[in-house]
């Protein structure tokens, strides 16, 4: 369909998440292109994310289209007083399509209500990143052939995580098995326990690694905060416990890989960097193919290959 | 006759809508949110009565004024107990309950302080995910906004 806005991970079925998988394969194969000759894209960061911003205009510039926008606030007319609703209308003006990120909650959901054309949101708040989760389950489908099935670990911050959110819901509709090892102040929150049940969908909660990766397919890491914790020795102590070191990966599978977000601390040493089943760089890639996916199914893009 | 005193505690109406079994508490956000404020006719309010079922209870008389349903169903967020009887000639002509709404637009206010909703002049949107525990899920920052917490707008 058309036209419609990407806010969150839950506007999207299942069948438009496969239908993101398989057009970032074809962005894949095919990353240069003509398709937004002649379009406009406005990229608005009322805050900055530089990694996540880049992606975007990368994605713009390989196919072809001119972006326009602002890297934070302090240089716009926001500063001025403007409403975000003035400025959305105002932009939405001059050009095809909005990708906004604003460190308020519900800003990209406001926008795509007020604006004269869709908006794609690159993060608002604590609240979704539905663009993350898509080039991770581009990068899952890639490795593992199949979103169907997997034993998926994730580690670090599963309370605050929004990524870790969005990919849980997103994992529910291809039947995983999730593993959750985390700091018991971090633990995933009871909201998704309760979804994850509604759904039949198996998972354990564990308080360190021990040698539990043997099984897995997927470990999805994240960075825990010290702002998290009240009291720093507790921080001190938790970053180091969820360390992933290239001597626990001796036994894992063929398959196995190791996504994270980005950007990391310290929670995956160094020398896992060289380790085969190390995937976030490659991941960061599939970024530019999976945003260059979804900008084509919202503009409707007609691919011929 | 004790018993008609009591029944008598505010006095009656012709016509007009009689809501009871208002919690104390809430009567004046009952009267912000049905927006009595601003209405002309006669309206006599009774508060701290006593009440078997709730302790403390409310009531509200409003002369000659017939609420739409939904309009009185905004008010079971903070009243759920509230009974509404309709009344024509002194007597009861309907009686009916609130039920808390599928979609809440405006009147309460979204929990959550880093809600866009809560710095610019938005109306608020949640859906009810749950009407008996009264939780609300906003529409634009997916949180949700449960009874301990409901503050009106
Ligand atoms: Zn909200």
């Amino acid at each position: 369909m058309k036209g419609k806005s990407l806010v969150s991970i839950t506007d999207y079925s299942k069948e438009e998440i496969l239908e993101i998988v398989r057009l970032s394969e074809k962005f894949e194969n095919n990353p240069v292109s003509d398709l937004l000759k002649g379009r406009v894209v406005a990229t608005l960061f009322f805050e900055p994310s530089t990694r996540t911003r880049l992606s975007f205009e990368s994605a713009v510039n390989y196919m072809g289209g001119k972006v326009i926008g602002f890297t934070d606030s302090s240089s716009s007319s926001v500063q001025k007083g403007e409403t975000l609703k003035d400025t959305i209308i105002t932009v939405s003006n001059y050009c095809d399509l909005i990708v906004m990120r604003h460190p308020l909650e519900g800003t990209a959901r406001y926008a795509s209500e007020v604006s004269a054309v869709p908006v794609i949101n690159a993060g608002d708040g604590a609240n979704q990143h539905p663009t993350q989760t898509l080039l991770d389950l581009y990068s899952i489908h890639k490795t593992q052939g199949t979103l169907e099935n997997l034993n998926i670990f994730m580690v670090g911050d599963l309370k605050y995580g929004r990524t870790v959110h969005s990919l849980l819901m997103a994992m529910t509709h291809f039947n995983p098995v999730f593993h959750f090892i985390s700091h018991e102040k971090l633990r995933i929150p009871e909201e998704y326990k309760i979804f994850l049940r509604q759904n039949n969908i198996p998972f354990f909660e564990y308080s360190d690694f021990a040698d539990r990766l043997a099984e897995a397919d997927i470990l999805y890491m994240t960075r825990v905060q010290r702002e998290r914790f009240s009291d720093p020795i507790e921080y001190e102590k938790t970053k180091d416990t969820y360390v992933l070191k290239s001597e626990m990966l001796v036994n894992v599978k063929d398959n196995f890989k190791i996504l994270h977000p980005l950007p990391r601390v310290n929670e995956v040493s160094i020398d896992v960097d060289d380790h085969p089943s190390a995937y976030y760089f490659p991941q960061t890639k599939n970024g530019v193919f999976a945003r260059q996916a979804i900008i084509a199914k919202i503009l409707g893009l007609k691919i011929d290959f | 006759m004790n018993k008609d005193r009591t029944k008598l505690q505010v006095s009656a109406i012709e016509s007009g809508t009689v809501i009871d079994h208002i919690p104390a508490n809430q009567l004046f956000k009952v009267i912000k949110i049905l927006k009595l404020d601003a209405i002309q006719n006669q309206i006599t309010f009774g508060t701290n009565l006593y009440s078997q079922r709730q302790g403390k209870k409310a009531i509200i008389k409003i002369s000659d004024v017939f609420f739409k349903e939904e309009e009185l169903n905004k008010i079971a967020l903070i009243a759920p107990t509230a009974k509404i009887n309709v009344i024509r000639n002194y007597e009861v002509a309907e009686k009916s309950v609130v039920e808390v709404p599928d979609l809440i637009v405006g009147i309460v206010k979204c929990v959550n302080p880093k809600c866009i909703t809560n710095h610019e002049q938005i109306v608020t949107r949640f859906t009810v995910i749950d009407k008996q525990r009264v939780e609300l899920k906003c529409h634009y920052c997916e949180k949700i906004t449960d009874q301990e917490h409901l503050k009106i707008s």
